[in-house]
């Protein structure tokens, strides 16, 4: 559905600039309106972002109050509505600190840095009908190449800071960074399988013309693209890259002021950006089965983004930490063997479908159901039986560590 | 070639790539040099964005930028002394020699060759095409690929295994 509305309806790029073509005529120079609608465009990702963050940051502690029973903020305004106002005037006045031996520049660079790559991702992501800044028809690889440039931004941190608890929380975000990327990347492919394109628009336009949504054909690939996005935005149950249990502050722990707090709302930006990847690639994007002919679709995808991020909050509260060899045992043991089964079956699926020219409606109910099937067994049969790692020794009795041949310290003798 | 937009962008692109390169073998500090490549693989993934190659750009960036630097970093960090003046190497006249060589080959083949100016407009969608041409025509050499990687991760997998 094209239509030209009037130029100020900025629902939809295409109708200021469209307008702004039609005045130039052929008298301006042609790139003035490609310019005007990326501006545009971006300041307007920008402010959604700004604004979400004002308001999660209070919504995200109110929640966990909530599940640590306890208050959360509740002193600055009614219910502390506006504490993330004061955190953000605390941010920006307080000093940034700068220590003498640090990497000057890659010190002030990494702060700079981190933030770009996810606001690059927004956007592809189609918000409503045509409010979509640049629709790539790659957006899917896309949105995996951006998320795989974060690691340096946060690498340049921990190096630059010369402090060994930086390094190492550097040294560990990206392990797991390129750990997790390959369950991510095999995750997003049986979409791209199904829908047959890689461009965002084209999946929220297939999962709308079969009214269905792509959670329920790959039920499994939800799954790891979720747990693999935890890890990537860092938080709590994945946070191994900022333990203040293990390693201080991870790789912020030399920043402080609005340096500390570009790291901080970076983190927020990279939730609202893998929450809003998957309501567009697995939940329908701004379609709910013909409800946005009545409400505008960026309110459904604002909707189905907020939903998804209030799952993080809700992990967040409930899951303890993993430990960094367990992390990691679970992208290579778990996730990957599994997303690689995902995909074979997705392929297969798909080449029966278009090779005997099935009609949609009879196929996909029983591809969905025997997916769904399948995610169940082979989640359960991974974890008990396949997966399992049998240690070829096990100790009888507890045995004390001098007796295994390790040095007590102070009783070296 | 024609709008002042691409002109600029080549211009701007080229430069950075350049530039960035060029910083690459200049500065003492290993951990900048890698950061310098990075820059260096992002400024020619926009080239070939200015040339209507979509897939082929972000492809650059995903495997690039993205993977192979985050090795390389990963190497330089295991580095003992990275960031310390890095000595001088008796290398560098042979490589200067080498790099002009293949300076002065590709511009001259550059300036010989009697370019082919086609008019056209921007690809319709190039992922499509370059998928059927690798699973099409150029089957056999995607596969062996396919397989030396399989070789060298099985190959790594038995060299770091303890028993």
């Amino acid at each position: 559905m094209i239509f030209l509305a009037e130029w100020w309806d900025l629902r939809d790029l295409g109708n200021p600039v469209g307008k702004l073509l039609e005045l130039l005529g052929d008298h301006g120079p042609d790139w003035l309106p490609y310019a005007v609608s990326a501006i545009v465009g971006s300041i307007t990702i920008v402010v959604f972002l700004l604004v979400s963050l004002l308001a999660f940051a209070w919504v995200e502690r109110r929640l966990l109050g909530r599940m640590q029973a306890r208050l959360g903020p509740n002193r600055v305004g009614p219910w502390g509505v506006f504490q993330s106002i004061a955190d953000a005037i605390k941010f920006v006045t307080k000093e940034a600190i700068t220590s003498r031996n640090v990497d000057r520049w890659m010190f002030w660079a990494a702060p700079v840095l981190v933030a770009v790559p996810v606001l690059v991702v927004f956007a592809v992501l189609p918000f409503g009908e045509g409010m979509v800044l640049a629709d790539l028809n790659v957006g899917v690889l896309f949105v995996i190449a951006v998320g795989s440039v974060t690691a340096i931004p946060i690498f340049m941190a921990g190096w630059s800071s010369n402090n060994k608890f930086s390094l190492l929380g550097a040294m560990r975000e990206v392990a797991m960074l390129i750990s997790y990327e390959l369950p991510q990347v095999l995750a997003l492919l049986g979409v791209v399988v199904f829908a047959g394109t890689m461009r965002m628009n084209g999946i929220v336009g297939w999962q709308d013309e079969h009214n269905t949504w792509l959670i329920f054909l790959q039920p499994l690939a939800v799954l790891i693209y979720l747990i693999a996005g935890t890890v990537e935005i860092n938080r709590t149950p994945t946070d191994i890259a900022e333990a203040e249990s293990e390693i201080v502050a991870g790789y912020h722990t030399e920043y402080s002021g609005i340096k500390f707090g570009m790291f901080w709302l970076t983190e927020y930006f990279a939730g609202f950006a893998i929450a809003a990847i998957i309501a567009t690639v697995y939940l329908g994007g701004w379609t709910l089965w013909g409800l946005e002919e009545w409400v505008p679709g960026w309110i459904i995808f604002l909707a189905k983004l907020y939903g998804l991020f209030w799952l993080f909050i809700w992990m967040r509260g409930t899951l303890p930490r993993l430990r960094i060899d367990q992390l990691m045992g679970f992208a290579w043991k778990f996730l990957l063997p599994l997303a690689l089964i995902n995909i074979f079956v997705a392929g297969l699926e798909v080449l029966i479908w278009r090779e005997n020219d099935l009609a949609a409606e009879a196929v996909l109910p029983g591809f969905a159901i025997a997916n769904l099937v399948l995610a169940g067994v082979l989640i359960v049969a991974w974890a008990r039986f396949l997966g399992r790692a049998r240690p070829s020794w096990r100790p009888a009795r507890a045995r004390l560590v001098k007796e295994l041949g390790a040095v007590v310290y102070g009783q070296e003798g | 070639m024609d709008d002042v937009g691409s002109v600029v962008a080549f211009w701007m692109l080229s430069v950075m790539t350049l530039g960035a390169a060029v910083m690459v073998v200049a500065v003492r500090n290993l951990i900048y040099a890698v950061l310098f490549l990075i820059l260096s693989f992002i400024g020619v993934a926009g080239l070939y964005l200015t040339l209507s190659a979509d897939f082929v750009a972000i492809a650059q960036v995903l495997i690039y930028a993205g993977a192979v630097s985050v090795l390389i970093l990963f190497a330089v960090l295991l580095t003992p002394r990275a960031a310390r003046d890095n000595a001088e190497t008796f290398l560098q006249v042979p490589g200067l020699v080498l790099a002009t060589l293949v300076a002065v080959t590709i511009g001259a083949i550059a300036l010989v060759t009697d370019w082919n100016e086609a008019t056209r407009g921007a690809f319709p969608e190039t992922a499509g095409a370059i998928g059927e041409a690798l699973l099409d025509k150029y089957v056999l050499p995607f596969e062996i690929a396919s397989v030396i990687l399989l070789a060298a991760m099985i190959g790594a997998i038995v060299l770091v295994r303890e028993d």
